[in-house]
């Protein structure tokens, strides 16, 4: 196996993140598809450090870190989403203008 | 003589325990000598607590003023006494300021004080004359509405007084000078609601400063020619003779120049015309400023000069000018006074006539003579115009023609007046006899030097016509006074109210004064007293041995003249004004042809300088002046306007356009970007993220390129 593959994996994941994030109207599918770019990140980190790792295993704890800091991310991702619910009875991104004030 | 100065920092106190200086046979005077820089200085302190604090002191400023003359007089009498039992000399002298150097010598400003003789002798008068017309002041001046400013402005009057004649030197006395000038102006113009009272102020003001500028021009070259502004330097060199010194070559118009100083202070003719219009000012004002005091500076400063007039090589021709002035004076000013019908203005040309008689004393060397009318002088004139002062108080007018019989009303004023009528027509044995027999008997040295040698043209031919114009003086003299006693005290009363004796305060200066009018003379009785003569002796230029002509005895058929002549002018006038009451006003109109217009326009001198010098060049001045101003000020003016305009107009265009369009322009184009930029803040997610990716692929693929 070559990193090569492994990278066209994770550049397939963020784009199809990417895609997600810049389309999904609806906030828990951006925030899902946010998850997709992190994991193509990891993929990318994970292989990285199996192939020229640096032997004190730096890739897979930042890989760590990117997954507990997702898990957080997440956590006040839905709570504000949930928010915005409760505020307006709808969660979707593009009725959202609040940041222009 | 060595020089005592010390400098300023040094404590005035100091100096004066060095600064003894004692001339054989007199006594330096002691810590009083000593002492006596306080006699100017209490004064004009005292001036200035009255100015600040009067209205706040119980009497009003009153009690700070007569305090102040209180402690002059018992300073003045203190020294008087210790004159007369051994003569003092004495100078105090502190060092001000150096004012370069002059032939090698620094010429030094100095403050001091003097204590010899003559002041000594002008120290009693300004204390005692002074504190009997600050007493009676209280009287005359009550319920005025500038009482505490009267007094202020009066009593810096003592205070200028005693600076002007505690002078040790010719630049102290200028201060002195000018500071009684100035409170004279201050004074005359007392009621100054009244117009007339403030253009006399001010042409007593004007006409003194004509003297003074000459006075001005003599200090200079005093003080140039000898370098030093110090009597006694003067009269060190006028001890040396005459001949070759500096001072020697110019001394004739030095001499002229301090003498026209002094006819203008003096008023003599032909500058005597502001000083009957200085009765403007009130009474006590005119009593002790204008009769006791003040006009007699001029006859102080030459008694202060006198070497320069008396020793032969210097100024001693002057002195044939000053007895021609003189004689001038107090013919011409004493027949003015027959046609006078303000009380205050008979006395005002009496004094004027009675300076005559001191000057004409001091243009024949007779210092003594002088200076003893002068002393006399103070003191019955002082009386009269007080005396004057309470009728006035009385009737509440000015006008002889509103008085008349008041020796009914007023008992105590009428025999003071009576007293001081007699001393001033020079009745024996009043003060005025014996000071104005001593003058008739000195104008036979008239044009001669002191050992009897002529030294001017025509010398004899000049003491003739002095001594006949004086013995006429003292007729007319005689004269005026009687018309004015009996105008005033007898006939009937022609006023208006009833007249009552003045108050306490004001008759007790009253018989004060009258009481020196009889007894002064006694102080100098040729060949019986000669204090007089003895303390004015004691003097720094002591060195002078005969310089001055003084009586050695009684000229008895001269005096019998004099008295026959005032005996003589008494009973004229009475036979013209003691008859009944309803003739008395009509022959007071005596109407002589030519000579009483010509006396009623006091010889048109008045109209001459009014008409014939001041509008004369009041016109054209004005005219220049006024033409100078229309094209030449007013042009310069509103060029700078014109140009101020210009320059505004430029800074408003720069500012319009250069610093309002930079502010403009920066303000434009920050609302035009944010305007552009506004686009781009929709407040969506997704076109931010969008902004986002596009930038990190812009950059990757800068990475990648580059």
């Amino acid at each position: 196996m070559t990193v090569a593959q492994f990278l066209v994996l994770a550049a397939a994941l963020f784009s199809l993140g990417v895609y997600g994030v810049l389309t999904r109207r609806n906030a828990v599918l951006v925030l899902l598809s946010v998850e997709l770019m992190l994991a193509g990140v990891n993929v990318n980190l994970i292989a990285f450090d199996r192939f020229v790792g640096d032997g004190i295993a730096g890739g897979q704890v930042f890989s760590l870190f990117v997954i507990t800091v997702a898990a957080a991310e997440v956590g006040i991702g839905l709570a504000i989403v949930l928010l915005i619910f409760r505020n307006r009875r709808n969660a979707n991104v593009d009725e959202l203008d609040l940041m222009r004030l | 003589m060595s020089a005592f100065a010390a400098p300023l920092t040094s404590l005035v106190l100091a100096t004066a325990e060095e600064g003894g200086h004692a001339v054989e046979a007199f006594s330096d005077g002691g810590w009083v000598a000593q002492g006596a820089w306080l006699i100017p200085l209490v004064p004009m302190v005292a001036a200035f607590a009255i100015v600040f604090f009067g209205k706040r002191s119980p009497l009003q400023g009153w009690g700070i003023a007569v305090g102040t003359l209180g402690f002059v007089a018992l300073y003045g009498v203190v020294l008087f006494v210790m004159n007369l039992g051994s003569g003092i000399t004495y100078q105090g002298a502190v060092e001000v300021a150096e004012i370069g150097t002059l032939g090698g010598q620094p010429l030094v400003i100095e403050w001091g004080w003097m204590v010899d003789g003559l002041s000594i002798m002008m120290y009693f008068i300004i204390g005692v004359v002074g504190l009997a017309v600050f007493v009676y002041s209280r009287g005359y001046m009550e319920g005025d509405v500038r009482y505490t400013w009267f007094f202020a402005s009066f009593t810096l009057f003592a205070g200028g007084m005693l600076v002007l004649v505690s002078a040790p030197n010719l630049l102290q006395l200028i201060v002195g000078w000018e500071l009684v000038g100035v409170s004279s102006w201050l004074l005359i113009g007392h009621y100054w609601e009244d117009h007339a009272n403030s253009s006399a102020a001010i042409k007593a003001f004007l006409t003194n400063k004509v003297g003074d500028a000459a006075l001005f021009i003599g200090v200079i070259i005093v003080a140039v020619s000898v370098g030093s502004f110090r009597f006694t330097d003067v009269m060190d060199v006028i001890a040396e003779g005459g001949g070759d010194s500096a001072l020697a070559k110019v001394a004739f118009w030095a001499g002229l120049a301090l003498f026209i100083g002094a006819m203008g202070k003096s008023a003599q003719f032909p500058l005597h015309v502001w000083l009957p219009d200085a009765m403007a000012g009130p009474t006590p004002v005119s009593s002790l400023m204008h009769a006791a005091t003040m006009v007699t500076a001029g006859v102080y400063l030459i008694g202060r000069m006198f070497p320069l007039y008396a020793v032969e090589g210097f100024a001693d021709e002057v002195r044939s000018i000053i007895i021609v002035i003189g004689a001038l004076t107090l013919l011409l000013t004493g027949l003015i006074a027959l046609v006078q019908d303000d009380i205050k203005r008979v006395l005002a040309y009496s004094t004027l006539s009675q300076l005559g008689y001191m000057m004409v004393a001091m243009g024949a060397g007779a210092y003594t003579a002088g200076l003893f009318h002068l002393f006399t002088h103070a003191f019955f004139k002082g009386l009269l115009f007080l005396g004057a002062g309470s009728v006035i108080h009385a009737v509440a007018s000015n006008n002889m023609s509103a008085m008349g019989g008041l020796r009914r009303f007023m008992p105590h004023t009428h025999w003071t007046f009576v007293v001081g009528s007699l001393a001033l027509a020079g009745i024996f044995p009043l003060a005025g006899f014996w000071s104005k027999d001593e003058i008739l008997a000195a104008t036979q040295f008239a044009g001669s030097d002191a050992s009897g040698f002529t030294v001017t043209q025509g010398g004899a031919g000049l003491a003739n016509f002095v001594l006949v114009a004086a013995l006429f003086g003292a007729f007319v003299t005689a004269f005026y006074m009687t018309r004015c006693v009996y105008l005033t005290f007898y006939g009937e009363y022609k006023g208006e109210g009833h007249p009552h004796e003045s108050p306490k305060v004001m008759t007790y200066p009253l018989i004060g004064l009258a009481a020196g009018s009889v007894v002064a003379g006694f102080l100098n009785m040729p060949g019986l007293t000669d204090f007089f003569t003895d303390g004015l002796g004691a003097r720094f230029f002591a060195g002078f041995r005969n310089l001055e002509h003084h009586a050695e005895a009684l000229d008895l058929p001269l005096a019998l003249i004099g008295t026959a002549v005032a005996v003589g002018g008494f009973l004229v006038g009475r036979a013209l004004w003691a008859g009944d009451a309803d003739t008395q006003q009509a022959r007071d109109r005596f109407s002589i042809p030519v000579l009483y217009p010509l006396l009623r326009r006091k010889y048109f001198i008045d109209d001459f300088y009014m008409d014939g010098v001041i509008r004369p060049i009041r016109g054209p001045v004005a005219r220049a002046v006024e033409w100078f101003n229309g094209h030449v000020l007013d042009l310069i003016v509103n060029g700078a306007g014109y140009l101020a305009r210009l320059m505004a107009r430029a800074v408003y265009w720069f500012d319009q356009n250069g610093v309002d369009g930079v502010i403009n322009a920066m303000g434009l184009t920050a609302g035009a970007g944010g305007g552009v930029l506004r686009l781009t803040q929709t407040g969506r997610v997704q076109q931010y993220a969008v902004m986002i990716f596009a930038g990190v692929v812009l950059l990757v693929a800068g990475f990648v390129v580059f």
